[in-house]
C-alpha cells in the first residue's frame, strides 16, 4: 500500500510514512529539545536580566518564562533563558526559540518582536496539529520580556 | 530496553492460551452461526457456550447475554435503547460526572434531543454523592448509569447501595403513581463494569442492576468485543438492526472467534480474580507509599481503599503529565496521565476535576495501572527513574519559580 506523502511543515507527523515506521509523534528536533532543553536559567536567584516576560497559566497546561540579555550598542540579543511548565512540545519550543534569537551573534530585537510562531513551528520540523498552540506561547513571552526590556531602558 | 508495561486499564495483551482457542475461527471454523449446515452449527455452539459461560458469571439467563463490539457500544446501546423505548414514559437520565465519555456523550446527544440529565457530582476521593442521587429521582426518571469502578482514579462505587436506592424509590413511586401510566420498572439501572471485571463481583444478584456492561480488551481477552446484559424484564431498542442476531438486537453476522475469546477471558479472570487481587493490592500499595515518600509535593488521587486493586494515580506540583509519560517511556516504562496534552480537547481529566482538584494538579498526574506480568521488581525500576524525571522536569519549569 503507498502512503501519501506529508509536507514537512504541515505538522501532523502521526499521518503518512512516519506512522509506518512507528515513529513518534513528534519530530526528530522536537524530542532532541524536549530531552535535552538548551538555555534553561535553572537557578534566577542571581541572574539579572535586561527583560523578563512570562506567559500562559498552570491551570491551561502551558506556563513560560523567558529572561533575556541585550547588548546596548547592538539591540541584539545576547542570551535567551527560560523556563516552561507543560508538554513536550511547549518545552521544546521554548528551547528552540532561545536558540533562534541567540545564534548567529543574536536577533535584533526588532527582529525578535516580530518572531511569528510559524517560525518556530518550521524550525521544530512541525507539531501535531492541535499542539500548535504551544509554540505560540514562547514568542508571546519574548515579546513581552522585550517590551520589559524597552520599558526599563 | 525491556518495556515495562503500566497501562493495564487503558488495554491488556490477550492471553497466550486464549489466543490459541481464539485462533481456529479465524480459520478453519469459519462458518456463520445462523447457517443450517455444519460449521455453521459449530460456530453457533461456540458463541451460545461463550453466552453460557458469561452467563453463569453474571449469574442470569443466557439470553440477557447481548454480544457487542465493544464497550463503548454496550454503553451505547443502554443508554440509547432504554430511552428509545422509555422515552414516552420519561425524558429524565441520571449519570455521574466521573463516567467514561461512552456514557457521558451519550447523554449529552440525549439532552441535544430533548432529554434532561443530571451529571451527579462526586466528593474529592471520586464516591458519587448518595443524598444528591436520591434528591435527583424523580417520576419521569427512566435511566441511572454510574460506572462499577472509575478508569482512571480507579474509585469503586457502592453499586449494590445504589441500587437500593433506586429500588426504595421504585416502590414509594409505583404506590404514588397507581392511577397514572408510569411503570414501576423505571427507572432502570445500568452500570459499565469494563475496569471491575476481573476484580470485582459481577453477580448481577448482588448488585442489583437492570444492564450491565463488560468488554473483552481489559480482561486479557480480544479488543473489539463486549457484552451488554440486558434484564429479561425490560425492553431496547437495538442500535444496529438488520438480521436477527443478538435475540434482535444487534444485528451482524456475530465475530464468533472475538466471541469464543471473550467468554474463555471472563472466565479465566473470574478463576484468578481472588488471588491476582491479593498480589495487585500488595503491589499497588506499594508503589503508592514509595512514590508518596520519595517525591515531595506528590499526592494520591482517588480512594485509599476504595480502589481497584491495580490502579494508582498521582499528581505532582509543577509538572505536566504529556511530558511525564514521554520521559517515562523513553526509560522503557508505558503510563498514561490525565493531562489536556494527551486528550483532542486539550482540556484536563473531566474526572479528576469532578473530584475537585486543580486543573494544574489534572494536568500534572500520572496513571500507573498494574497487571498480571507485573512484578516488585518493575515497580522497583519506577521507584528508581520517576524520582529523577519529576526531578529534572521541575527544574526546567516555570512554576516553581513562585
Amino acid at each position: 500500500m503507498k502512503y501519501k506523502k506529508i509536507k514537512k511543515t504541515k505538522g501532523d507527523v502521526i499521518s503518512g510514512d512516519k506512522y509506518k515506521e512507528k515513529s513518534w509523534v513528534y519530530s526528530e528536533t522536537v524530542k532532541d529539545h524536549f530531552f535535552h532543553p538548551r538555555n534553561v536559567l535553572l537557578d534566577d536567584t542571581h541572574y539579572e536580566a535586561d527583560g523578563i516576560g512570562v506567559t500562559g497559566s498552570p491551570a491551561c497546561g502551558d506556563m513560560m518564562i523567558v529572561w533575556i540579555k541585550v547588548d546596548k550598542k547592538s539591540q541584539k540579543i545576547k542570551e535567551c533563558k527560560w523556563r516552561t511548565f507543560g508538554c513536550a512540545s511547549a518545552i521544546a519550543s521554548t528551547s528552540i526559540m532561545s536558540v533562534m534569537v541567540t545564534e548567529n551573534g543574536g536577533m535584533d530585537i526588532k527582529k525578535a518582536m516580530n518572531l511569528k510562531p510559524q517560525q518556530i513551528l518550521e524550525r521544530l520540523g512541525g507539531l501535531p496539529d492541535r499542539k500548535f498552540h504551544c509554540s505560540v506561547l514562547g514568542d508571546a513571552a519574548l515579546r513581552e520580556a522585550i517590551d520589559d526590556y524597552v520599558r526599563k531602558k | 530496553m525491556k518495556t515495562i508495561y503500566l497501562d493495564y486499564a487503558a488495554t491488556t495483551y490477550i492471553d497466550a492460551g486464549i489466543f490459541k482457542k481464539i485462533a481456529p475461527y479465524l480459520k478453519k471454523n469459519f462458518g456463520n452461526p445462523s447457517s443450517l449446515y455444519l460449521i455453521g452449527r459449530q460456530a453457533k455452539v461456540a458463541v451460545e457456550s461463550a453466552r453460557a459461560s458469561v452467563a453463569k458469571i453474571l449469574g442470569v439467563n443466557s439470553r440477557e447475554i447481548i454480544f457487542t463490539g465493544s464497550g463503548a457500544e454496550s454503553d451505547n446501546l443502554a443508554i440509547f435503547g432504554v430511552a428509545g423505548t422509555y422515552s414516552n414514559k420519561g425524558k429524565h437520565i441520571i449519570v455521574s460526572k466521573i463516567e467514561h465519555k461512552a456514557v457521558l456523550e451519550s447523554a449529552k446527544k440525549l439532552e441535544k434531543e430533548g432529554f434532561k440529565i443530571t451529571y451527579l457530582g462526586v466528593d474529592s476521593k471520586g464516591l458519587v454523592n448518595l443524598a444528591e442521587l436520591k434528591k435527583s429521582l424523580r417520576p419521569d426518571t427512566i435511566l441511572v448509569s454510574i460506572m462499577y469502578a472509575n478508569n482512571e482514579i480507579g474509585t469503586i462505587q457502592p453499586i449494590t447501595k445504589i441500587s437500593e436506592i433506586i429500588s426504595n424509590f421504585k416502590k414509594t413511586k409505583s404506590y404514588k403513581l397507581k392511577a397514572k401510566s408510569l411503570t414501576a420498572a423505571l427507572p432502570l439501572f445500568h452500570t459499565d463494569a469494563c475496569q471491575a471485571a476481573g476484580a470485582l463481583t459481577l453477580s448481577v444478584k448482588k448488585l442489583g442492576v437492570d444492564l450491565l456492561t463488560i468488554n473483552g480488551s481489559k480482561i486479557y481477552g480480544p479488543k473489539g468485543v463486549g457484552c451488554l446484559y440486558k434484564s429479561e424484564d425490560i425492553k431496547l431498542e437495538p442500535l444496529i438492526v438488520g438480521g436477527g442476531q443478538e435475540n434482535n438486537l444487534r444485528a451482524g453476522t456475530e465475530n464468533v472467534a472475538l466471541i469464543v475469546g471473550f467468554g474463555e477471558a471472563l472466565k479465566l479472570a473470574e478463576k484468578l480474580k481472588n488471588k491476582e487481587n491479593k498480589r495487585l493490592m500488595n503491589l499497588r500499595d506499594y508503589l503508592i507509599k514509595n512514590i508518596l515518600k520519595l517525591i515531595p509535593h506528590s499526592r494520591l488521587n482517588g480512594h485509599m481503599t476504595k480502589r481497584l486493586p491495580n490502579n494508582i494515580n498521582i499528581s505532582f506540583d509543577g509538572i505536566e503529565g504529556e511530558s511525564l509519560v514521554l520521559m517515562l517511556d523513553k526509560q522503557g516504562v508505558s503510563a498514561s496521565t490525565g493531562s489536556a496534552c494527551t486528550s483532542s480537547d486539550l482540556t484536563p481529566s473531566h474526572v479528576l476535576l469532578a473530584t475537585g482538584l486543580a486543573p494544574e494538579l489534572a494536568h500534572g498526574s500520572l496513571r500507573l495501572t498494574l497487571g498480571r506480568k507485573t512484578t516488585k521488581r518493575d515497580l522497583d525500576y519506577v521507584l528508581k527513574i520517576l524520582p529523577e524525571i519529576v526531578h529534572k522536569l521541575r527544574k526546567i519549569s516555570s512554576t516553581t519559580l513562585r
